[in-house]
């Protein structure tokens, strides 16, 4: 039987996902060009996560 | 760690919020993924035009000029709002309607602001869009509509917190992104249904959340509407009646010099609800990308174009306003609104595999769907 994964295992990306996605819905709402690319860089990452491992790897 | 009792309660809300809300946030989602574009489907349309290439050197045109071309097109009806686009600053927009004070316009029109010439109308209450539009807001329901669907946002962020508490249980074995696709059909779509989930989690809270608030637009400035600005206006109450509408340029140049490094978002006409009997209120927006969703209300008396008093918006207020970048998307570009879309359309797949799993299993108890628990039980095992 496998062993319980350890708290940090279980919650460690989804929360490092929620707070990318927070500085990417914050960062173009307080800047510019530069706040615009890091939002599109951020919020890209929940996507590209979820095509990662929901369709491309088998 | 929750043990299978006290995770009971939460799948129980999971469930039931989900169930309520589903059929409404699909609705949402479908309708609100076009909206995210209207703009651009505005503009692909033939519904909304760019300004004329021009010279730089081209000059303002005097408003009052554009005012009076407005009232020419439609001479029975009156100003309510002249509107400036934060996207468009070569443009002004004059909303027409039966009376000042009517809730609904009878006209939109567009102006050249450089030369004051009329450019469009866009059109009002047609088209796909508007019957997108109108889903997604009221259900064709009005303020009830709206209110309900707030209602059902307030149960998506109460599934979606209850769903948050349950993944921690359900992947206590199973490393982050686990999609177990060769055992069960079942597995495979309660896996896609937590990695969904979880991974578009804050961006769903955030764009529920504030879909919530938006629903809340009209009580939120009718309180705005019966406290402040009545307020701002009482000491006037008792003045005669307006005479004649004085300059509408002379009454922009006069907030523009209180607010030297802001612009206008808009400006209510005497007698609207925006306004005051005999004042207009200019809504003035900063500069910078956070200010620029802000509003200042700037009151000017509309006869002689002077400026009596300004005041910050009430916190509520400002809450909605910066709920509305938050929720539209439309504060970063195209790529932002493309991201915005994409968000969507893996929401629309949370929805999706969560109503899945229900209808597969809605004839199975809930201790065997928390059999799919990895708890180490001898049916556990089985299936693991």
């Amino acid at each position: 039987m496998k062993t319980s994964l350890t708290g940090i295992q279980i919650w460690g990306m989804p929360i490092l996902l929620g707070l990318v996605s927070v500085s990417g819905l914050i960062a173009a709402l307080l800047f510019d060009g530069i706040g615009d690319v890091v939002s599109w860089l951020a919020l890209a990452a929940p996507v590209v996560t979820a095509l990662w491992y929901g369709v491309l790897r088998t | 760690m929750l043990t299978r009792n006290s995770i009971k309660p939460w799948y129980l809300i999971h469930k039931w919020t989900s169930l309520i809300c589903t059929a409404f946030m699909l609705l949402l989602c479908l309708t609100g993924l076009p909206l995210i574009f209207s703009g651009e489907i505005d503009r692909a349309l033939g519904y909304s035009m760019a300004p004329p290439d021009l010279p730089e050197t081209a000059g303002r045109a005097d408003l009052d000029a554009i005012i009076s071309a407005a009232k020419a097109r439609r001479p029975g009806d009156a100003v309510q709002f002249i509107v400036a686009d934060p996207g468009e600053p070569n443009l002004w927009f004059v909303r027409m309607a039966e009376s000042v004070a009517a809730a609904k316009p009878s006209a939109f029109y567009a102006f050249d602001a450089r030369t004051g010439d009329y450019l469009y109308q866009y059109p009002l209450d047609q088209g796909i869009m508007n019957v997108v539009l109108r889903l997604h807001v009221d259900m064709f329901a009005g303020l009830w509509g709206t209110l309900f669907l707030g209602l059902m946002g307030l149960l998506l962020v109460a599934s979606l917190v209850s769903g948050v508490v349950l993944y921690g249980p359900f992947m206590r074995k199973l490393a982050f992104g686990t999609v177990r696709r060769k055992q069960s059909a079942r597995l495979k779509w309660l896996n896609l249904h937590n990695l969904l989930g979880i991974v578009t989690l804050v961006w769903f809270l955030v764009v529920g959340a504030t879909g919530v608030i938006n629903t809340l637009a009209t009580p939120i400035f009718g309180q705005w509407q019966s406290g402040e600005l009545a307020e701002m206006v009482a000491p006037y109450r008792t003045m005669p009646s307006l005479q004649e509408l004085g300059s509408v340029q002379k009454a922009l140049d006069a907030a523009r010099t209180v607010a030297p490094d802001m612009s206008l978002s808009f400006m209510a006409f005497p007698g609207n609800s925006f306004a005051g009997p005999r004042h207009f209120v200019a809504f003035m927006q900063g500069n910078s990308p956070l200010t620029s969703k802000l509003l200042k209300p700037i009151l000017i008396d509309a006869q002689t174009g002077m400026v009596v008093e300004t005041r910050e918006l009430p916190w509520y207020v400002t809450a909605l306003l910066i709920s509305k970048p938050l929720h539209f998307g439309d504060y970063g570009g195209l790529p932002l609104k493309i991201i915005w879309a994409l968000l969507d359309i893996l929401s629309i797949a949370v929805l999706g595999s969560g109503l899945h799993l229900w209808l597969k299993k809605r004839n199975v108890s809930i201790e065997a769907r928390l059999g799919a628990l990895p708890n180490g039980s001898e049916k556990q095992r089985d299936s693991a």
